[in-house]
């Protein structure tokens, strides 16, 4: 079984991640795809662990989803945070930090 | 590789809709589909436990929370497609699709060979495999993510709690501010009344109605009133007529009912 | 000038080697600290002393007083030869080669002036205590003026250059917080400032001939200096003399550095006697003396040393003539009297023992009178015009008779003080050069008037009816006890410092330090001298009498004078000089230089700050506050990197 497929397609969802962070403005949008850009990464550590044979991929695909468990649960708070002091969950509308 | 050509076309399609819709929350649905997918890739490439963590946590927790989150927030302005910076979607997209480019091309270059596969990691199940590397090579980080678990609970109870800057109103504080209000505008001080009740209807619709006929403008929902959908007892009295009927008695119109007709109708013109 | 340098040549100068310190010598660093603590405490101790502070800067100075006594006893029980004496303390400085010991040199010139300070100094404390009496600031003026006995006495019993510019600095110092005490009137701000600068010119010198001294010397002690003076290169001895002597000058007010020493009479009056009179200003005297070992290898130094006191002695006379202010005469004459000093030690082993015998006798006589001034001008509510005295003479006897006995001293009066001391250095001048001897004795003539003038317009001269020409609404008075009795004791040595002259003895005693001078006849018999010395002092004393005695003083100065008396008046264009030599020129160059510095080195540097802030003006831009914005530049920089990454590795 060749795993150059499912690299592929990992690749191809961390690219499209990559986009919607950079296009999306709502922010919980913007963190879902930074989500989809963490699935993408644990899909080629499982991958890659197939390939090897060795179970350390699977492993830290696991610590992935723990700590990305983790920072979602902050970062949500964070926007909680932010949208109960500006009433927006705009990433363009925290631009006050500039020249 | 059957799962795989099935899902794969599914997921970039999926992937590419969070890009392009409009809503969060089909978003989140679509990022739904691209976990569930990857979860069944996970058992196809002999990790059974990663399946079943995939859709625990993944799917069934932390794509809830941020359903849940959404909730909270509601619709929008940033859902709005519209760029406003100016470049940001071209450049965004140029650099995207040379990531991309550079990535597959790259990976392609790579000769991957034939997979070892996992059969002999996985000797004696996948999760004791699991558990054993966890507990011995890699206990020091499993540790380590503990400290980082608590210490994300802990930011989060931070970050949403809120502080009480004034003082919790009593019950004899409350009453003492009604009745301060009743002297000073005149806002009733009492409970507001109940709306009209009918036997055979759900009337949290139907406004109350006074001694004298008019209708009680308090006792019915202000969100019901905005949404028009209140209902006027005059328009029942058809069925007092088909109960009347039913009990044998012949309907007749009476002087009340007319003069409750009208006031309902002026009810409803104050509510619209 | 050649008569001196052979006389250098034939004469011996000795060398200083001093004998280990006993019995009361060893206290000998009593005397400098002693007064020091009293500086220390009146200073740091704050509104605490205010009650005592003046009895214990009076008490410590006297302390001192009685250990310079016992020592100057315990000296004169000694040889001639066993008079040298040295106290080492502690090592001061040491790096490398270059050692400094802090020790101290008892000899007879050092104890001499070290009576001299301590006992003159005693005095004017206790008269302080009288005069100083309604000043809310007493405690700290004798604290000044302790600290200025401390350093002067470090000053004259260092065995060291070092330790004499130790002295030579602190001198400086309470000079300027003196001179300065009424730091509430800005002309004795200006007058203090302008001290302290023109000191530091002489000090300058006095640095640069310490340095010079250890360069070629290689130490900077008398005794190691003075061993190896003879034997040193003639020209640097002559360079490290003619900066002794600019220190010197800047200390002792000689041209061309006299001009602060007429402002430095803003000062307290006692300060004027005892600092600006008697001790201080006479410290430049004692540097050339006390450096006879260099000034005797370096004729030209030496040389240029009497051109500058001669040139003092005339200039101070002369503004001394027209001056109104009791207290700037008697200034113009004290600069006078050290130039009469400096002509002294300025002609070589021949002089040095009458410069000190003169400056002993000029201390007792002019702080007598500076004492009596600052008595007169207490009778008079402080006002120091002369033209607004007259007739004091019976309102204020005992000052009247102290001062006149100081008249008498400094115009040569025969028997008194300064009879013998002037009349011995005009002798010596008249045998070493005729026009010196000449210029010396038309000083005596001018002393002798101005003095006359003095004495006439402040004690004499009343008007038609009798009075004086005092202010309306003063009424003088005579001083307290406390005061007087200082000037009585000053009064009674004005008129009994001849006596040091008795066989002759201070020449003797003084051998030990500068040289014994084989005696050499005057181109005229002593006696002759004498007598045409006293007559031209008559004849100053006659013409004062007759322009000044016998006429009205006007109650303000006439305008319509002639061009020499307009001069004298103006301190003989003192600062005028000063000005356009120095101060503008001075101006001009750091305006330029301020006005370089602003266009070229700050337009420089402002330049690149301007042109660096254009730039990031233009650059800030890119921060727009959008997180998306930075995050397209963070993947744009990854792209780069895997780009790069796969170019080098394919």
């Amino acid at each position: 079984m060749s795993t150059e497929p499912y690299i592929i397609l990992s690749a191809i969802l961390f690219t499209i991640g990559c986009v919607g962070v950079l296009v999306r403005r709502n922010a919980i949008v913007v963190f879902m795809c930074v989500e989809l850009m963490l699935n993408a990464s644990n899909l080629a550590l499982v991958t890659f662990a197939k390939a090897n044979g060795n179970l350390d991929g699977q492993i830290a695909a696991f610590f992935v989803m723990v700590v990305a468990a983790a920072e979602v649960v902050v970062g949500l708070a964070i926007i909680m945070t932010i949208f109960r002091t500006r009433r927006s969950a705009s990433v363009d509308d925290a631009s006050l930090l500039k020249y | 590789m059957t799962a795989f050509w099935i899902l794969a076309p599914i997921m970039v399609l999926a992937a590419l809709g969070i890009l392009f819709v409009r809503k969060a929350v089909h978003a989140a649905l679509l990022l739904a589909v691209v976990m569930i997918s990857l979860a069944i890739l996970y058992l196809a490439l002999e990790a059974p436990f990663l399946f079943v963590v995939q859709i625990i946590v993944y799917t069934g927790a932390i794509l809830m929370l941020f359903l849940f989150v959404l909730m909270l927030v509601g619709v929008d302005a940033s859902d709005s497609v519209v760029e406003t910076i100016r470049g940001q979607r071209v450049l965004a997209t140029v650099f995207g699709l040379i990531l991309g480019l550079v990535l597959v091309i790259g990976i392609s270059q790579v000769t991957f060979g034939a997979a070892v596969g996992l059969d002999d990691a996985n000797e004696g199940g996948n999760i004791p495999q699991l558990a054993n590397l966890l507990f011995s090579k890699y206990v020091f980080a499993f540790e380590t993510t503990s400290a980082l678990l608590i210490t994300a609970a802990i930011g989060a109870m931070v970050l949403a709690h809120r502080e009480r800057l004034t003082p919790k109103e009593s019950q004899a504080g409350a009453a003492a501010r009604r009745m301060r209000e009743y002297a000073e505008t005149g806002r009733h001080p009492g409970p507001l009344p109940a709306p009209g009740v009918f036997a055979r209807h759900n009337s949290v619709d139907t406004p109350a109605l006074l001694p004298d006929g008019t209708v009680a403008q308090d006792s019915i929902s202000r969100v019901l009133a905005a949404r028009g959908t209140v209902r006027s007892a005059p328009a029942l009295s058809g069925d007092i007529d088909e109960i009347k009927r039913q009990l044998g008695q012949a309907p007749e119109q009476s002087p009340e009912v007319a003069g409750r007709s009208d006031a309902a109708a002026s009810t409803e013109e104050g509510d619209q | 000038m050649s008569s001196i340098t052979a006389l250098a040549a034939e004469s011996h100068i000795p060398v200083v080697d001093p004998a280990a310190a006993d019995g009361v010598f060893s206290l000998a660093w009593l005397v400098i600290v002693l007064p020091l603590a009293g500086a220390a405490i009146l200073l740091l101790g704050g509104r605490r002393t205010n009650r005592w502070g003046h009895l214990l800067g009076t008490a410590t100075v006297l302390g001192s007083f009685v250990i310079g006594l016992s020592m100057f006893v315990a000296l004169l029980g000694r040889d001639a030869d066993d008079r040298t004496v040295g106290r080492e303390l502690f090592t001061w400085i040491e790096a490398g080669g270059f050692k400094v010991g802090m020790d101290l040199l008892i000899d007879p010139l050092s104890i001499l002036f070290v009576l001299l300070i301590t006992g003159v100094g005693s005095l004017i404390h206790v008269y302080s205590i009288g005069y100083m009496e309604h000043d809310d600031r007493r405690r700290r003026f004798f604290g000044h003026l302790n600290l200025f006995i401390a350093a002067m006495t470090m000053l004259v019993l260092a065995a060291d250059y070092l330790g004499i510019f130790l002295g030579w600095e602190g001198v400086g110092l309470a000079s300027y917080l003196l001179i300065g005490f009424w730091q509430h009137k800005p002309s004795a701000a200006a007058a203090a400032k302008k001290a302290f600068v023109i000191n530091r010119v002489g000090d300058i010198g006095m640095s640069l001939a310490i340095m010079l001294i250890f360069v070629t010397f290689g130490t900077t002690a008398f005794a190691g200096v003075s061993a190896a003076a003879s034997g040193a290169d003639e020209s640097t001895m002559n360079v490290i003399g003619l900066l002794l002597l600019l220190g010197a000058c800047g200390k002792s007010a000689q041209v061309p550095l006299q001009a602060w020493l007429l402002d430095a009479m803003e000062g307290p009056t006692p300060v004027s006697a005892l600092i600006h009179a008697a001790t201080m200003v006479t410290a430049g005297v004692y540097l050339v003396t006390r450096s006879n070992f260099i000034f005797e290898n370096a004729p030209i130094a030496q040389t240029t040393v009497v051109v500058v006191a001669v040139v003092t002695l005339l200039w101070g006379a002369i503004i001394g003539c027209a001056k109104d202010d009791i207290k700037k005469v008697l200034a113009g004459s004290t600069m006078s009297q050290i130039g009469y000093m400096m002509l002294g030690a300025g002609l070589g082993v021949a002089g040095y023992a009458f410069a000190i015998f003169h400056l002993i006798t000029h201390g007792f006589f002019k702080a007598n009178m500076f004492l009596g001034a600052g008595s007169v001008m207490h009778a008079m509510d402080d006002d120091v015009d002369m033209r607004h005295y007259g007739a004091l003479q019976k309102a204020i006897p005992v000052t009247f008779l102290t001062f006149a006995m100081g008249y008498l001293a400094i115009i040569g009066f025969p028997g008194f003080s300064g009879f013998w001391s002037k009349d011995k250095i005009i002798e010596v001048a008249f045998t070493q050069n005729i026009f010196v001897g000449l210029c010396a004795l038309i000083g005596a003539g001018v002393t002798a008037f101005y003095m006359t003038r003095l004495m006439l317009m402040t004690f004499f001269t009343p008007d038609a009816d009798g009075n004086g020409r005092w202010e309306p609404g003063v009424h003088p008075h005579e001083s307290p006890k406390v005061m007087t009795v200082p000037l009585i004791v000053l009064a009674a040595l004005s008129v009994l410092g001849g006596f040091l002259l008795v066989s002759n003895w201070i020449v003797d005693w003084l051998a030990p330090v500068v040289g014994e001078h084989h005696h050499e006849d005057p181109p005229l018999p002593a006696l002759a001298m004498t007598a045409i010395v006293v007559l031209v002092v008559a004849v100053g004393v006659a013409l004062a009498w007759f322009t000044i005695g016998r006429t009205e003083v006007p109650r303000t100065a006439p305008t319509d004078v002639n061009a020499l008396t307009r001069a004298a008046r103006n301190d003989l264009y003192g600062d005028a000089i000063n000005d356009t030599l120095v101060v503008n020129p001075g101006r001009q160059t750091v305006a330029g230089l301020i006005a370089f510095d602003t266009a070229v080195i700050d337009g420089a540097v402002e330049g690149q700050a301007a042109g660096m802030g254009g730039l990031a003006g233009v650059f800030r831009r890119v921060q727009n506050g959008f997180v998306r914005t930075y995050a397209l530049s963070v993947l744009a920089g990854a792209v780069l990197v895997v780009l790069v990454l796969l170019a080098v590795n394919l």
